[in-house]
């Protein structure tokens, strides 16, 4: 195995999933067959080539400042599950 | 009757009178009501919502202000904002979301009068080839029901192939237009990155997914291109002077074209069948004129390992908003508090297939790991970018199969999650580069279709199109359409 237990374990905590057990061995197992398959690029000497985010590259794109139409606090707040008083309703993040 | 024609043909008899927009709307909504439970292509059909917009498309064409596929219906892949209409990217995640605005290219399409008849099913957030990873259902091949119709755009590709609209839009980042159009024998054109804004498609990869229209022909497919191409400000990828423009789409000619056979897509992974498609469409165009040069790309190799590191990471980057907050449903609270809340909500309402993809790219991302993963494929999507120009200094196009496969039975490959993968080989190197590629049906193996796909440099759109419409019609199959139940 590519990858430990406790790897996947971490890389769900940092990615914000909460898996049970039988999850986090299956993972251990599919992960590690594609980092497996990734060995092809990181035999390839490539050193001397730059790296590319995009396909077509554009720079300093820039926007007139002008004033258009948003959405309302209604809109957004629609499709929150859980809301009052016109705000989104999160469980508490800061003790007292 | 209206749903046996063309989008091309039906646009004109609509600007005739033949038909109106609500007859042709209605005419399809009951087609989708008697044969979609064959092929599970929709997840939303809205009547009302379509008989409306097919009002306001009649309208237009009364004040004689419609242009050519005025009243012209089309079905949208569910990874599409539309303003009041549900939109869940195949996700239990959006379940009961429904987006406070539309989509530019749903702009678009309503702007010249063309009623969206429903949304149709997809791989969860359009990661997967095969629509089985739908949360909902998965949707099924009319060539032969009990396949895949490809994917993640099985449900737009189905529903043209099955005549349930004349026109789809899908969404393409590793192949998700062109292989489920090569799976169930349509055309399915992903344009140059950047000729058609992506506000409002629901990002999963976002220096590689393109929107592109679903069709059965390649004129139908070049006018939706035409329609929902051009530059939109609210897009900051969007390229400046993007439009396509399709006045000279049949003045292009075969004879004297040089087109590019790399070696690499013509590999032992394609099966027999699909080769032999392969061999007597170069034959038929050779004889037509065409020019064909064996060439290598070498990277081409790479590309599985590359676009499945860069599509996941930008994938986990995407991915973060759904924390059951703003949209969505989300889990109960409880003592772990907000993290948790999130945790939970992720946790049990992604799939599985968007699970490895969040793991896989936040993986990648992570401290130690980000040279030797998230650099090394950006390097390696230089070089493939670099060998493909290198190529398209010689020749006009490129040609290759679309899918080393035909279409697979449903749950042949869900399970084995590197094959379906590898499925992908053809199609993923087009979106490393940006490059406009159509696929269209060169003909069947065992009675399935077998997609060819042509690759242009950037920009060129519009001679992929012309050509396309070249190839069409010196290839006799790449109109048929299946039998119907």
């Amino acid at each position: 195995m590519l990858i430990s237990l406790e790897e996947v374990r971490h890389v769900a905590r940092l990615a914000r999933l909460d898996l049970d057990e039988a999850e986090v061995m299956a993972l251990q197992g599919e992960l590690s067959a594609l980092l497996g398959h990734f060995a092809d690029i990181q035999a390839i000497d490539a050193s001397m080539i730059e790296p590319q985010s995009h396909a077509v590259a554009l720079r300093n794109v820039w926007d007139a400042d002008v004033v258009r139409p948003g959405l309302t606090r209604d809109q957004v707040l629609r499709n929150s599950a859980l809301t009052k008083a016109g705000l989104f309703v999160v469980p508490t993040i800061i003790e007292d | 009757m209206p749903t046996e024609l063309t989008a091309a043909e039906l646009g004109l008899r609509l600007a005739r009178r033949e038909f109106s927009a609500v007859e042709v709307a209605q005419s399809y909504l009951d087609r989708i009501a008697r044969l979609d439970s064959h092929y599970d292509a929709f997840l939303t059909v809205d009547p009302e919502w379509t008989l409306a917009q097919a009002q306001a498309a009649q309208a237009l064409l009364d004040r004689g202000e419609g242009g050519p596929l005025t009243g012209v219906p089309i079905a949208v892949k569910d990874n599409m904002s539309t303003e009041g209409v549900a939109t869940t990217c195949g996700s239990k995640i959006l379940e009961g979301y429904v987006p406070p605005f539309d989509a530019t290219v749903i702009a678009r399409l309503k702007e010249v009068g063309m009623p969206i008849l429903g949304k149709t099913n997809l791989d969860e957030f359009a990661m997967g080839g095969s629509t089985e990873y739908s949360a909902f259902k998965p949707t099924r091949n009319p060539w032969d029901t009990g396949r895949s119709p490809g994917g993640s755009s099985g449900g737009s590709a189905a529903a043209v192939c099955a005549s349930l609209t004349p026109l789809g839009l899908g969404s393409d980042t590793g192949g998700s237009i062109r292989q489920p159009a090569s799976l169930c024998g349509v055309v399915g054109f992903k344009p140059t990155y950047g000729r058609v804004s992506r506000y409002g498609l629901v990002a999963f990869g976002s220096s590689l997914d393109q929107i592109g229209p679903l069709a059965r022909t390649v004129e139908d497919a070049a006018l939706v291109a035409a329609t929902i191409s051009g530059h939109d400000g609210r897009d900051s990828t969007s390229l400046p002077n993007s439009a396509i423009h399709i006045d000279d789409l049949k003045s292009g000619r075969l004879k004297g074209l040089k087109a590019a056979l790399p070696r690499e897509l013509f590999s032992d992974a394609l099966q027999p069948g699909v080769r032999s498609v392969l061999d007597e469409t170069i034959a038929t165009l050779t004889k037509e004129g065409v020019e064909f040069g064996e060439v290598d790309i070498p990277s081409i190799e790479f590309g599985v390992s590359t676009y499945y590191i860069i599509g996941p990471c930008e994938a986990s980057s995407n991915l973060g908003r759904f924390d059951g907050v703003r949209f969505g449903p989300r889990a109960e609270a409880d003592e772990s508090g907000h993290v948790g809340m999130v945790e939970r909500t992720r946790g049990r309402l992604f799939g599985k297939e968007v699970i490895r993809r969040i793991m896989i790219g936040t993986y990648a991302l992570s401290a130690g790991y980000y040279d030797a993963y998230y650099v090394r494929a950006q390097q390696v999507r230089t070089m493939m970018r670099q060998e493909f120009d290198a190529v398209f200094r010689d020749y006009d196009l490129v040609l290759s199969p679309t899918s080393p496969v035909v279409a697979f039975k449903i749950g042949e490959l869900s399970n084995d999650t590197l094959a379906l993968k590898l499925t992908d080989l053809c199609t993923i190197p087009v979106n490393m580069g940006g490059y406009p590629a159509i696929s269209l049906n060169g003909g069947f193996a065992e009675g399935l279709p077998v997609g060819v796909q042509l690759i242009g440099p950037t920009m060129a759109d519009e001679r992929v199109l012309q050509t396309a419409w070249c190839v069409e019609k010196a290839l006799p199959d790449a109109t048929r359409k299946p039998p119907m139940p």
